[in-house]
């Protein structure tokens, strides 16, 4: 019965925290892309338009749903559903954090730890295709067509390349299982040198880390590899002729494969959770002294001249809640589950800010380059790098 | 449970299946097929055997079954007519003669299954792990999966031969 009510509690907040963190990393988008372009971005809902992810999350579900008369209706409908479902399940399987004790219950920062947890996200992934083929054929238009079929064609190309890439930290950890992984990265080379994956066998890894970056980006259809929506070539590419919220369904499956991706990425490179140097040198309470700082930095700006007259009153609030969230990571309970989950939510955070940056300095990709590229490029490096860690595994090294 | 679900998804098995051959639309077909697949692989895990299960979605319902459908859609295949004229022979003979053949498999089934043998517990199966499987790929089964490689790649070698423009 405990089993049933934790599992709930956890399903209940990583639901809640997962939803919630897809609307704002569309803010957080926004936002880094007008300053990268030297404009302020959205900044009239809300202080600083942080309340912007809530109108348009009403504006999506009240928008006419409008159904073209030409589009194959069954498909047309299941293609959002398969798209989002496929993207939403890769979080179940993600840990943020070590085994936790709270009120006297252990548990795991994880929804649940199956052993072939790394294979599900990549299944996942690879069902996530039907969602956009369907979309594309079954809307009965040309641009849709050329978009699903350009998205179904890539996603499985940069499948195999990121597989390779996936396979080269598995053979080291000698497991499928993200949790195994991420433990059996909690440990310090010569004391101080954390045992992430990219620091492994240099540069081999982090080549592979590399390539995994590259396909991570082409997979969940992103600039530099957008093709399957290129705007001035296709439109909207696979999801033209979609309105209100199937519209909005593909926009979170793109964005929740994104935050998936940075998941799986930081935990078989960058460490999942491990801080970045021992905790016997104070890396506890980096976290305490950047939520601190920004906290003053808030406070200083509010208080102390505000630019417009709302800051006064917004910067101050939120000084507060940063300062008293830092604090939060040196509470006796908190302080378990808090600094693990900083330092994880640091290292996707950090993959997701790349994802961002890339979009808005990196042009497209033409066509034949980016299947070349898949193929001729990026297939024979990553196996090249799988058999010379594969040789280092097996010598012993 | 365990036996509320094999209930489930085989039947679903089953229905996805009867669903692929009597649709007439290719992509509906395509999509059947999947979802034999998918209740297929949830089979497996029932067996204990997760890694053959993440197999399954992987390489046939992620990767195979994606190329089916993007030829179709490529070929921008419709919707067979229905045949106007039926064999005379499937109409009076194809009803008896399916019952037939499922009367045969099945007593062929009760015929092989040994007097002593018990039902299958479901959570009981625990050879199915990667690391079971890996190391049974490589040791026991080297020599057929050496030989399927090597099948495989003459396959490769067909496909680019007949792929390429000039030889």
């Amino acid at each position: 019965m405990n089993f049933y009510i934790v599992s709930l509690i956890k399903l209940g907040l990583v639901a809640f925290v997962f939803l919630t963190a897809l609307a704002y990393l569309q803010w957080i988008e926004r936002k880094v892309i007008a300053h990268v372009q030297v404009r302020v971005g959205p900044n009239r809902v809300g202080p600083h338009g942080l309340l912007q992810p809530l109108v348009d999350t009403i504006k999506l579900l009240t928008k006419e749903d409008l159904l073209p008369g030409h589009v194959n209706k069954f498909y047309y409908f299941l293609a959002p559903i398969l798209s989002v479902s496929c993207a939403l399940v890769g979080i179940a399987v993600i840990p943020f954090g070590p085994k936790i004790e709270v009120l006297g219950v252990q548990t795991y920062m994880q929804l649940t730890d199956l052993n072939i947890g790394v294979l599900v996200l990549l299944a996942a992934s690879g069902l996530g295709v039907y969602g956009v083929a369907l979309a594309g054929w079954s809307s009965n238009n040309k641009y849709a067509l050329l978009g699903g079929l350009r998205a179904s064609a890539q996603m499985i190309s940069y499948e195999l390349p990121m597989a390779l890439a996936i396979a080269t930290p598995l053979l080291m950890y000698n497991s499928l299982s993200l949790r195994e992984i991420a433990e059996s990265q909690n440990h310090f080379m010569f004391g101080i040198i954390p045992a992430w994956g990219i620091f492994q066998f240099p540069p081999l890894v982090f080549l592979s880390f590399i390539i995994f970056v590259i396909c991570a980006f082409a997979e969940t259809n992103r600039i530099p590899f957008d093709l399957p929506e290129a705007e001035n070539e296709l439109v909207a590419g696979f999801h033209t002729e979609y309105a209100s919220m199937k519209f909005a369904a593909f926009f979170m499956a793109e964005y929740a494969n994104m935050v998936n991706i940075c998941c799986l990425g930081t935990h078989l490179f960058l460490g999942g959770w491990v801080p970045l140097f021992p905790s016997q040198y104070g890396s506890d309470y980096v976290p305490v002294l950047l939520f601190v700082l920004s906290g003053i930095a808030c406070l200083y700006h509010g208080l102390v001249n505000p630019r417009i007259k709302m800051d006064g009153y917004t910067l101050p609030v939120f000084g507060v809640l940063f300062i008293g969230f830092g604090l939060a990571h040196m509470a006796p309970i908190l302080k378990d589950i808090l600094v693990p989950l900083f330092w994880f939510l640091a290292k996707a955070g950090f993959l997701l800010f790349l994802y961002i940056w890339v979009r808005a300095t990196l042009p497209r990709f033409r066509y034949d380059q980016l299947m070349d590229f898949a193929w001729i490029r990026m297939f024979p490096a990553s196996l090249l790098l799988l058999f010379a860690v594969a040789l280092l595994v097996a010598l012993g090294f | 449970m365990d036996a509320l679900l094999f209930a489930l998804f085989a039947a679903l098995a089953v229905l996805c299946a009867i669903s692929m051959v009597m649709q007439r639309h290719p992509v509906s077909s395509a999509l059947s097929l999947i979802g034999v697949m998918g209740s297929l692989a949830i089979l497996y895990l029932l067996l204990g055997a997760p890694f053959i299960a993440a197999a399954q979605m992987i390489v046939y319902a992620g990767a195979i079954m994606v190329l089916f459908l993007f030829v179709i859609m490529l070929l921008n295949a419709g919707a067979e007519p229905k045949p106007i004229r039926q064999s005379i022979l499937a109409r009076f003979l194809g009803l008896p003669l399916g019952i037939a053949l499922l009367g045969m498999l099945g007593y062929l089934i009760q015929r092989t299954v040994p007097p002593d043998s018990v039902l299958v517990r479901f959570a009981d199966a625990k050879v199915g792990s990667p690391q079971d499987i890996g190391r049974a790929l490589f040791t026991q089964y080297l020599l057929p999966f050496e030989v399927t490689s090597v099948l495989v790649l003459i396959a490769i070698l067909g496909a680019v031969v007949l792929a390429r423009k000039e030889l």
